[in-house]
């Protein structure tokens, strides 16, 4: 049964085929045997997670049960789940325990899902291979030797291999799409301002975007429906309605243009990827879809422009993390430069220190003009790149990465290589798009993500374009050769 | 050499809203440490600000009010730095784009004068904790029920020349708020804070000297000593051939001095951005159109009216035009007297002198306009006198109910019955006869003088109670008689 998707999954527990404690004590057996090596969770509930499953159950046995009852899901653990530890993969906060939920979460909770447990990241969501996490790097299931990607690597892995039916993830610049693609889910980074920031640990503001991430475009329809609307405790929430995304999937791709950035087609791209992008772009096209060669102008723009943006965003948002209220203090600080200095330096791993310092750097006077307000200029020039782009067609496609996954510590050493994984990525955070990752094929066993973008608040069309690709293909089903093996139960 | 003194000054007002700036918290003063912060206001992970409309409403209202530019998109930005009762390590202020621009602000000096301050701007930021350094041992406590309290900072041109100029604007932007109740203006609860930016320079120089800033001041006394200190240090510095350093300096209340801060608690670079989890605040036409409608009638146009309507000197319409309170008292008591006048002179002389001495607010007077207003009508109708209404007063202000029962209980009523005055002053003819040959012996010059013997006289006897004028004529003609007749 932990193979199903969760479209199948509501059904089966909709016909009695099983309780939903069967099911997430089938979760968490198998996070129990297989996580060990994919440390994909950082935490794991069983206990309020069999509670959740129980009153899902009793609700199921009525007529009024939520569309999600019984469904056991991960949340990334970026976001604040009441009484449950909240890490965001920092020692920073290794000891904070959350009294509220993230709108997000309180949202499934509503929707009916039973929460497993809290997956592993980079981070404060800082960086693409997951391996910056306090709690130790999360491996890919397809080639435990790679990364799953990141910074949403847990919830990818664990949906990969089976360890959850869906996850939430968070997207600042990549990071549910980048890990969907190199663990062969799918995951959608929705509009910004559809879904509530609140309770998610910011990262950079005007860029992070939470989503779902599942094994289909289906199930991320599902999961996006329940997530999404206005939320009055987030301002950058948007006051507009919330469409029936799995209604809308059945959209025909007849007529539908889709435009090929000539920009993503270069010498980054990888050739084996590119063949797999271009295969999938002709599956599309015999669906009934047009491809039409478009230019971004200003793609090269959107690494620089991010990262000036995100971590000077990043450098205030994380200065309430400094000892005095909850999370990591110090020893017997001996003044009070001592105990910010300190707790700071012992609750932050390299990256975060990295990205702390270039973020003050670029706001500081003398350089605010010369970097932020600088990139702001080219954050304009991307995204009018964009909206000039959806004059002349329905979404956009591409790789979602240069390439597959790649070995643990490959990177590491180099901030800047692991900052080119997200350059297809970066930009549509940018301009505020929704955009998704799926999968298209392998290249030497390990998955490859086709990207589609579309323009704002065009979740509904993505979705669907997913799902007409993914009836007529079989991408998606294909599963990590360790889970094949394992052979399930259900 | 002598030194033109040029003082700017920047007002911390807190805003007289229920909840905070940013969140729902309550922002009653004097409850327990930390039990009006919630998550957003110790800025756990994950909380994000929601902007308080009032916070906006009171802001545009005070712009309104001195007739400044509104700002139809305002944005709100972070100043970032790192104190242990900030919170999120930033405050969320207003930078480049603040919510009310450039305005004027006249002031009346007590000479009678007025001079027109300039406003530079008005922006909205959320205040921070407090740090609780007494009752910790070599520990600091954080208090943060202030956390993230609306304030509009008030910033005024270099337009002011003296610390007397300094508190005549104060004052002025002190009535103001309370017009507009948009603030308590309470200084002792930190309501109304203050920061003086001082310089001098050679009398008729244009350009601007070196300033220091003193931080926080929070009462009017103490700006007045303030600037008057800092203006001698700097003037001392400057004749010995020194020059001023610019830096930020703190008033000591104690010592009467201002010294400099330490460097710690002087941040330099605040790193302001925009902040991005607010979106800017866009005014419509319509709502601001709607607020101007409702403001309120401010000082300078009620002054105006109380010596144009009611005949009041301007000194006495600016007196009671200080707080709307008072005025509205005032015009209470003039329009159920009938006598504006009078009312005025009532109110100035012994109510307000009356709750002067002992030290209460207008709105606190044991004496309500009803009553007062009742009183001035028997002093018009001739009732009583104006002496025997001071009696009134004093027993109405002592809780014994109003003019009439006072009068009626202790028997003050003015005996205006000519047959029994006539008869107290027949008595008193008869029993002072020097006075009466004195009298009958003067010219008619000196017999103007000599009758207020006789009229006091019959005062006494009756208590004070003889109508005056009855009296005085019936001397006239007694006196005058008896004269024909011998």
């Amino acid at each position: 049964m932990i193979t199903m998707t969760v479209a199948q999954l509501i059904q089966a527990l909709r016909d009695r085929e099983f309780s939903s404690v069967e099911l997430t004590r089938s979760y968490l057996d198998r996070i129990a045997q297989r996580d060990g090596e994919l440390n994909s969770y950082i935490s794991v509930a069983p206990e309020t997670a069999l509670a959740e499953a129980e009153a899902a159950d009793r609700l199921l046995a009525g007529d009024s049960a939520p569309p999600l009852a019984g469904i056991p899901i991960a949340h990334k653990d970026i976001f604040c789940t009441r009484g449950l530890r909240t890490s965001c993969a920092s020692r920073m906060l290794d000891n904070f325990v959350p009294p509220y939920d993230a709108t997000v979460v309180e949202r499934l909770r509503h929707a009916g899902c039973v929460t497993l447990g809290k997956t592993n990241m980079d981070e404060f969501a800082m960086g693409s291979s997951s391996e910056s996490s306090y709690y130790g790097a999360c491996r890919n299931p397809w080639d435990s030797r790679c990364v799953p990607g990141g910074s949403s690597g847990g919830s990818a892995a664990a949906v990969a291999a089976d360890l959850a039916a869906a996850a939430t993830g968070t997207d600042t610049g990549g990071s549910i799409r980048q890990p969907a693609a190199l663990c062969g889910i799918t995951g959608i980074k929705p509009t910004y301002g559809r879904v509530s920031r609140l309770g998610m640990i910011a990262f950079a503001s005007s860029l992070d975007q939470g989503g779902p991430m599942a094994r289909t475009a289906e199930d991320c329809a599902i999961l996006l429906g329940a997530m999404a609307g206005h939320d009055a405790r987030d301002s950058t929430s948007m006051d507009r309605p919330v469409p029936d995304y799995r209604a809308a999937l059945s959209l025909s791709l007849q007529g539908l243009r889709i435009g090929l950035p000539r920009e993503w087609f270069g010498e980054q791209l990888q050739s084996a990827v590119a063949d797999r992008i271009r295969a999938a772009l002709r599956e599309l096209e015999a669906l009934g879809a047009t491809l039409v060669d478009i230019d971004l102008a200003h793609s090269e723009l959107s690494i620089p422009a991010y990262y000036i943006i995100a971590p000077a965003e990043a450098s205030t948002n994380l200065a309430r993390y400094d000892g005095v209220r909850y999370g990591h203090r110090c020893d017997s600080p001996r003044d009070l430069h001592d105990l910010y200095t300190r707790s700071r330096e012992e609750g932050f791993g390299d990256e975060v220190q990295r990205r702390i310092l270039i973020g003050t750097y670029a706001l500081s006077s003398g350089y605010y003009d010369a970097f932020y307000k600088k990139a702001q200029q080219a954050r304009r020039l991307i995204r009018q790149d964009y909206l000039d782009a959806f004059g002349q067609v329905d979404i956009i496609a591409g790789p979602t990465t240069p390439g597959p996954a790649f070995r643990l510590g490959e990177k590491t050493d180099d901030p800047v290589a692991m900052y080119l994984e997200d350059i297809y990525t970066l930009g549509v955070n940018l301009a505020g798009l929704p955009a998704l990752s799926m999968p298209a094929g392998q290249v030497d066993g390990l998955p490859v993500g086709l990207q589609l973008v579309g323009p704002h608040f065009g979740e509904a069309q993505l979705l669907a374009a997913a799902h007409q690709l993914q009836l007529a293909t079989d991408w998606h089903q294909q599963r990590p050769p360790a889970t094949a093996s394992t052979g399930d139960a259900a | 050499m002598s030194w033109e003194t040029v003082i700017g000054l920047e007002v911390h007002l807190q805003l007289a809203t229920q909840s905070k700036i940013f969140s729902g918290s309550s922002t009653r003063f004097g409850a327990e440490p930390n039990t009006q912060a919630s998550a957003v206001d110790l800025a756990m992970p994950g909380m994000l600000p929601v902007l308080n409309e009032q916070a906006v409403r009171f802001a545009v209202m005070f712009g309104l009010g001195i007739d400044a530019e509104i700002g139809r998109r305002s944005v709100f930005d972070r100043k970032n730095y790192f104190y242990p009762d900030l919170p999120k390590g930033y405050q969320i202020s207003q930078f480049a784009e603040p919510i009310v621009g450039r305005g004027e602000f006249e002031i009346t000096l007590e000479d009678g004068s007025t001079r027109s301050i300039g406003i530079t701007r008005a922006h909205l930021e959320e205040d921070a904790g407090k740090s609780l350094h007494e009752d910790f041992h070599g520990q600091t406590g954080i208090d943060l029920n202030r956390a993230g309290t609306p304030l509009l900072e008030i910033v005024s041109e270099p337009d002011l020349r003296s610390a007397t100029e300094a508190v005549a604007y104060l004052k002025a932007l002190h009535s103001l708020v309370l017009y507009l109740g948009i603030s308590d203006g309470n200084m002792a609860e930190g309501s109304m804070r203050c920061d003086i930016n001082l310089s001098l320079r050679p009398a008729g120089s244009d350009t601007l000297g070196t300033r220091a800033e003193i931080k926080n001041v929070n009462s009017f006394r103490f700006v007045e000593k303030a600037i008057q200190f800092e203006t001698l240090r700097q003037a001392d510095i400057l004749e010995s051939g020194g020059r001023v350093v610019q830096e930020t300096r703190l008033y000591d209340a104690e010592r009467d001095e201002t010294r400099p801060m330490r460097s710690k608690e002087v941040a330099n670079d605040y790193r302001y951005f925009p902040e991005p989890d607010l979106l800017p605040v866009v005014l419509e036409e319509s709502w601001i159109a709607q607020l101007r409608s409702e403001l309120p009638e401010l000082p300078p146009a009620k002054r105006a009216r109380f010596v144009s309507d009611y005949g009041l000197s301007t000194y006495d319409a600016g007196v009671l035009v200080d707080s709307r309170a008072l005025a509205d008292y005032f015009e209470a008591v003039a329009r159920d007297c009938g006598d504006a006048k009078i009312a005025a002179n009532w109110v100035q002389v012994e109510l307000l002198g009356q709750l002067n001495r002992e030290d209460l607010d207008i709105t606190r007077s044991p004496v309500p306009p009803t009553q007062l207003a009742g009183l001035i009508r028997r002093i018009l109708d001739d009732s009583i006198s104006g002496k025997i209404a001071k009696q009134v007063f004093e027993a109405m202000w002592q809780g014994e109910g109003d003019a009439d029962q006072i009068i009626e209980s202790r028997g003050l009523k003015q005996v205006s019955d000519s047959g029994k005055l006539e008869a107290m002053v027949d008595a008193v003819i008869k029993d002072s006869p020097d006075q009466v040959a004195q009298y009958r012996a003067a010219d008619a010059g000196k017999q103007k003088k000599l009758i207020g013997y006789f009229v006091g006289q019959v005062m006494k006897a009756s208590r004070g109670q003889a109508n005056p004028g009855m009296v005085n004529q019936l001397l006239a003609r007694k006196l005058g008689d008896n004269q024909q007749d011998a």
